[in-house]
């Protein structure tokens, strides 16, 4: 039995690791064939590089995700605080539904109706359309929002009331008593939240693929667009280093962040 | 208590704002498409001509049900014997299933386009050992292994969080009381990580039933879901009517089809919890 379960997870993490380990050996195919191993080189590598295109979207792509995770931490964050408040059980659960909605629904749904709202806008102003940065940066931040709540909701859950009343007590304002007294103890949600919100903008295709336009290209939209018609080698180049790149970020993440805690976990005996 | 201050009033409402800005209206404007024509009167003519995407739907829902089901038979038994191992083992294979589900969606679907095709690795190893070529991108089994191979880890991460948080005693104790190793599957391991099957399930079917990449690539274009009936659709300003009320339906049919799910969890706060584990279960 234990010998079956061990050849049974070799057995799954091979196929659906074998795509991935061709894909990244083939990136050095100098031939450009799929089939046939002919030599190695880097000339997809070098193609890649010299690709402007490739490069500026990398850059969007960073920009795009650092703004729009920073945007939706900072109104998640505040509108997590304002809901915990909050003393009406029904306006609380109706934002919480709402803010939702993007998570639950598939990407599509929320892609096109972001579109919609867009094109209606604009009809409505009868402006040209403004599909660009500005859309995109809008989509972003709402769809991260559900995830920056969900990261920073249960902190606010597990907070001593007392404490804030007790600052209060002693002279703070609440304002003062928030910054001083409870965001130290809800930061680690906050930067869950950010980390969060930062892939999930780095990782979306879908809904940018609905409201971006041809001069804002993000590295997703950026690979569909390269692949859409045929193949491109230099396209496995790059997804050869993007690989490369969150194998690297999880395993410190991981690993790293175990050592960490470990650490700590000694030294608080 | 203190009176909430003004400061603790407004906090929320940039983001309350924000929700009504960018999440009710979008989908009022859903709506609104929906039931309107091209020059914007009020009309029924988009939802009766659903009738002709009939196919269609019927199409996406049956892949992303057989993608589904094949996925939970695949990945709960890797999930329960992944949870066996060793800690430093599973935390090696936990690194293995996210990474596949933090490279983007696009890479890992061509690079299983890339296997597949008909000039790929896989069906020239065929032809230099004298077997026929396996035309498999282009077929309804090339979209279908396409949604399997993609989305497996988000069946297997959920489940497998549910077996590790799973109490040991529980097993030891349905054993000492008898139990053989297969009752103790179905009647102690099973009922109590239905919450990472759910989620699992959901996480699954849903980008599969809307998916469009992958019948793009592994489809070739020559089978069309519904995922890609609405992005042809809103190429065109013309036809956005209609594709706003394929997008509802597809919309009503995932609300309905996740309430279902739900109701096979007691504690619906788990499986929301869990959703968050999409991208963020490595979260330290």
């Amino acid at each position: 039995m234990k010998f079956l379960s061990k050849f049974y997870i070799g057995l799954i993490f091979f196929l659906l690791y074998i795509p991935i380990i061709v894909l990244i050996v083939f990136s050095f195919n100098e031939s450009g064939s799929l089939a046939e191993f002919s030599g190695a080189s880097l000339v997809w590598y070098e193609e890649l590089f010299n690709d402007e295109e490739a490069l500026s979207s990398l850059l969007n792509s960073l920009i795009l995700a650092v703004s729009s995770s920073v945007i939706a931490t900072i109104i998640g964050t505040f509108g997590a605080l304002g809901l915990y408040r909050m003393k009406s059980k029904y306006v609380k659960g109706a934002v919480n539904t709402v803010t939702n909605i993007p998570m639950m629904n598939p990407d599509i749904v929320t892609g096109v109706s972001m579109m919609l709202l867009f094109v209606a806008v604009a009809g409505f102003l009868k402006s040209q359309s403004f599909f660009g940065f500005g859309t995109m940066l809008i989509a972003h931040v709402t769809f991260n929002l559900p995830y920056v709540l969900l990261s920073v909701m249960p902190r606010f859950r597990g907070l001593d009331k007392s404490l804030s009343e007790a600052a209060q007590d002693l002279g703070c304002t609440p304002a003062r008593a928030f910054f001083k007294v409870e965001l130290p103890e809800i930061v680690p949600g906050i930067v869950s939240g950010l980390m969060l919100g930062f892939t999930m903008s780095l990782d979306d295709f879908v809904i940018s693929h609905f409201v971006s336009s041809p001069d804002f290209q993000t590295l997703p939209l950026y690979v569909y667009n390269q692949t859409a018609h045929n193949v491109k080698f230099s396209m496995y180049a790059l997804s050869s280093l993007i690989v490369v790149a969150i194998l690297i970020i999880l395993l410190v993440v991981n690993f790293a962040g175990s050592v960490g805690r470990r650490k700590v976990s000694e030294k608080r005996g | 208590m203190r009176k909430n201050s003004l400061f603790q009033k407004i906090a929320a409402a940039p983001h309350i704002v924000w929700a009504i800005l960018f999440i009710v209206a979008p989908m009022i404007f859903v709506l609104y498409f929906a039931f309107t024509d091209a020059e914007g009167n009020f009309s029924f003519s988009n939802i009766s001509s659903l009738s002709q995407y009939g196919n269609v739907f019927i199409l996406s829902i049956a892949f992303a049900l057989i993608a589904t089901v094949i996925c939970l038979l695949i990945g709960y038994p890797l999930a329960y014997f992944m949870s066996k191992q060793s800690e430093r083992a599973q935390k090696i294979l936990m690194v293995l299933v996210m990474l596949p589900m933090w490279c983007n969606l696009l890479i890992r679907t061509y690079a299983l386009m890339a296997l597949l095709d008909n000039g790929g690795l896989l069906n020239s190893l065929l032809e230099k050992l004298g077997f026929d070529k396996i035309p498999i991108v282009g077929t309804n089994f090339g979209v279908i292994l396409g949604m399997i191979y993609d989305f497996l880890p988000y069946m297997v991460l959920p489940i497998f969080t549910a077996m590790t948080k799973l109490d040991k005693r529980y097993i030891e104790a349905s054993q000492d009381l008898g139990c053989t190793g297969f009752q103790t599957m179905t009647r102690v391991i099973m009922p109590l990580t239905v919450s990472g099957v759910v989620s699992g399930i959901t996480m699954v079917f849903v980008p599969s039933i809307s998916t469009f990449y992958i019948s793009q690539k592994l489809g070739a274009g020559k089978i069309d879901l519904v995922g890609d009936t609405i992005e042809r659709l809103f190429q065109n300003p013309s036809t956005y009517n209609v594709g706003a009320s394929i997008s509802l339906v597809m919309m009503v049919l995932i609300i309905i089809s996740v309430g279902i799910m739900n109701r096979f969890t007691d504690d619906d706060r788990a499986s929301d919890g869990d959703k968050g584990q999409k991208k963020g279960g490595f979260m330290p």
